[in-house]
C-alpha cells in the first residue's frame, strides 16, 4: 500500500454546518504535507477524521487501507490533536509510560520519544508544573511513541522558540525521509516552506495541492505568505 | 489485554495518589461519619445498631460513583479519552483498569471504616466480616459503573455533581436507610425492589444479624452482582470512538 492515507470526496458536519466540503487527497509513505489555511477552515476537522475520531457525513478515508478508526487503523497512526492531551496531575514519564502500555510500546520506545522532544530534563516533573511549550512538547512526544507509519500533528510547534522548532522541523524531515507519512497543519508560512507538499484548505474546500515552490511559481510571487494571500483572492467564489 | 487493564489502574491510582487530600478524604471521611451517627445518637444504640452496617455498604457506592464520574469527565474534556480511542486499545482495558483500581481504593477505604467501625465503635457484625467486605466493594463497583455511564451526561463538573442530589439521594431514601421499605407507600415500595442499592443494603443488614449464610444473602448478593456488568455495559456503550 503506497498511500497510506486516502482521502475522497470527503464531507463533514458539526453542529449542523457544514465545515468540510467534499475533499480528497493521498498522501505516500515517507512524505511531508503541510496542512494550511486560514483558522477556522477545517484544518483539525480534517486531520481528526483520519485519526478516526470524527464523524463524517460523506466520503471515505482510508489508513493503510483500512477504513479510518477501524482496529487495524488505529494501529498505524500516531495523533497530536492541536490541545495538549495529556494527564496534568501525572508525570511527563507516568504520562509516557502509560500511553506506551495502551499501543504495545516499551520501556525504551518511552525515552526515546521523551528525548526527541527534548524533554529528558523534566521526565520526572510533573505536567502541571511545566511550560505551555513544555506540555506540548508532551503531547507530541506521546504521538512519536512507537515509531507509527502514519503521524497527524495538529500545530505540534505554536508556542515553541526558533531553536526547539528548528529541532522538530528536522526531525520530522528525519521520519519522512525513514519512510514515515506526515502530516503536519500549520500557521506560520516559514515552516509550510519546509514541507514537499502543501494542502491548502478554507471554508472546508482543497483550494490548492502543489509543492511550495510551484505554489509561488503558480501566483507569481516570491514568499508563500503572498502565495497564500493570492490563492485565497483568486479562487475566491 | 493485562497490560494496558493493569496500566490504566496504576495510572487511576497514581491519580488518586497525587491527590494528597482526595486520598485522605477518601480514607478518612466514611470513619468520621460513622463516628457522628455512633455519638449523635449515643442515647438509642440501637439506630447506630441499625444503621452502622447500612453505612458500610453506602460509603463506598457515594463516594466511588463520584470520583468515577468526576475522573471520566476529566477523562473527556481534556482529550486524552478521545487520544486514547484513536490508539488501539479496545474499551474494556479502559474500563477493567478503572474497575481495578477503585476495586483497591474501595479496599483500603473499607478497611479503614471497617476497623474504625468494629474496634472503636464497638459496631456488631454477627456474620461474616468477609460478606460485609465483598458487599462493600460490590457497591463501589456499582457506583463507579453508574458515575462512568452518567458522567457521558455532564458536560460540566458542576453537572456532574449535582447527579450525587438526583441520583444518589433518592437511593439513599428508598433502599431502606431511613425508614424499612416495607413501611413505605406502596408505588415507592416497588420502586425500591428495582434499585440495586436496595439489595446492597438489605444483604449487608442481613450480614451484621445472622451468622449462617443464607438464602437472602445470597439472592442480595446475585442482584448487586448482577448490576453491575449492565452498569458496566451502560458505560461502555458512551465510550464513542468517532465524536460529532
Ligand atoms: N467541537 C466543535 N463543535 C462544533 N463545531 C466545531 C467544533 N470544532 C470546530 N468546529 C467548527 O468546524 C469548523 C472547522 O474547525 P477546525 O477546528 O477544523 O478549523 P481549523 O482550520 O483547525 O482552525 P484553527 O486554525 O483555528 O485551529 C469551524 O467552523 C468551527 O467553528
Ligand atoms: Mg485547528
Amino acid at each position: 500500500m503506497d498511500n497510506l492515507i486516502q482521502v475522497g470526496g470527503l464531507v463533514v458536519d458539526r453542529s449542523g454546518q457544514r465545515v468540510v466540503d467534499g475533499i480528497g487527497f493521498d498522501v505516500p509513505s515517507g512524505s511531508l504535507t503541510g496542512l494550511i489555511g486560514p483558522s477556522g477552515s477545517g484544518k483539525s476537522t480534517v486531520m481528526r477524521c483520519i485519526a478516526g475520531v470524527q464523524k463524517h457525513a460523506g466520503g471515505l478515508v482510508k489508513v493503510g487501507g483500512y477504513e479510518a478508526g477501524s482496529r487495524m487503523a488505529r494501529g498505524l497512526v500516531g495523533y497530536q490533536p492541536q490541545r495538549p492531551a495529556v494527564y496534568l496531575d501525572l508525570t511527563v514519564r507516568e504520562n509516557l509510560s502509560y500511553f506506551a502500555t495502551m499501543i504495545g510500546v516499551g520501556a525504551s520506545g518511552v525515552s526515546e520519544a521523551i528525548d526527541r522532544v527534548s524533554l529528558g530534563g523534566e521526565a520526572s516533573r510533573c505536567v502541571e508544573r511545566l511550560s505551555g511549550g513544555q506540555v506540548a512538547r508532551v503531547s507530541l512526544a506521546i504521538a512519536l511513541l512507537g515509531s507509527p507509519s502514519v503521524l497527524l500533528l495538529d500545530e505540534p510547534t505554536v508556542g515553541l522558540d526558533p531553536v526547539l522548532r528548528e529541532d522538530l522541523w528536522r526531525l520530522f524531515a528525519t521520519l519522512a525521509a525513514q519512510g514515515t507519512a506526515l502530516v503536519v497543519s500549520s500557521h506560520v508560512m516559514d515552516e509550510a516552506e519546509r514541507c514537499e507538499r502543501l494542502l491548502l484548505l478554507r471554508d472546508g474546500r482543497l483550494l490548492a495541492d502543489a509543492a511550495p515552490s510551484a505554489l509561488k511559481a503558480e501566483t507569481g510571487t516570491t514568499d508563500l505568505d503572498s502565495a497564500f494571500l493570492a490563492v485565497i483572492r483568486t479562487r475566491r467564489v | 489485554m493485562a497490560g494496558p487493564v493493569a496500566a490504566t489502574a496504576r495510572r487511576v491510582l497514581l491519580q488518586l495518589l497525587h491527590d494528597r487530600r482526595t486520598s485522605a478524604l477518601l480514607l478518612v471521611v466514611p470513619s468520621v461519619l460513622m463516628t457522628l451517627v455512633r455519638y449523635a445518637f449515643t442515647k438509642q444504640p440501637q439506630v447506630f445498631e441499625g444503621v452502622g452496617p447500612m453505612l458500610l455498604a453506602l460509603f463506598p457506592f457515594t463516594v466511588m460513583f463520584v470520583v468515577a464520574s468526576v475522573a471520566m469527565l476529566r477523562e473527556r474534556s481534556s482529550g486524552t479519552l478521545e487520544r486514547l480511542m484513536a490508539g488501539p486499545a479496545g474499551k474494556g482495558s479502559l474500563l477493567g483498569g478503572y474497575a481495578l483500581a477503585f476495586g483497591a481504593a474501595t479496599l483500603a477505604q473499607v478497611a479503614v471504616v471497617l476497623g474504625v467501625s468494629l474496634w472503636g465503635l464497638s459496631l456488631r457484625v454477627d456474620g461474616s466480616i468477609w460478606l460485609v467486605v465483598l458487599f462493600a466493594l460490590l457497591d463501589a463497583w456499582l457506583g463507579m459503573a453508574l458515575g462512568l455511564f452518567l458522567s457521558a451526561f455532564a458536560k460540566t463538573e458542576f453537572q456532574a455533581v449535582q447527579f450525587l442530589p438526583a441520583f444518589v439521594l433518592p437511593q439513599f431514601l428508598l433502599c431502606g436507610l431511613l425508614v424499612p421499605r416495607d413501611q413505605m407507600a406502596v408505588a415507592l415500595r416497588l420502586l425500591s425492589d428495582f434499585l440495586p442499592l436496595s439489595y446492597a443494603v438489605d444483604g449487608v443488614s442481613r450480614v451484621a444479624y445472622t451468622t449462617t449464610l443464607t438464602g437472602a444473602i445470597w439472592t442480595d448478593l446475585v442482584v448487586v452482582a448482577a448490576c453491575i456488568p449492565v452498569a458496566l455495559a451502560l458505560g461502555a456503550l458512551t465510550l464513542q470512538r468517532k465524536g460529532e
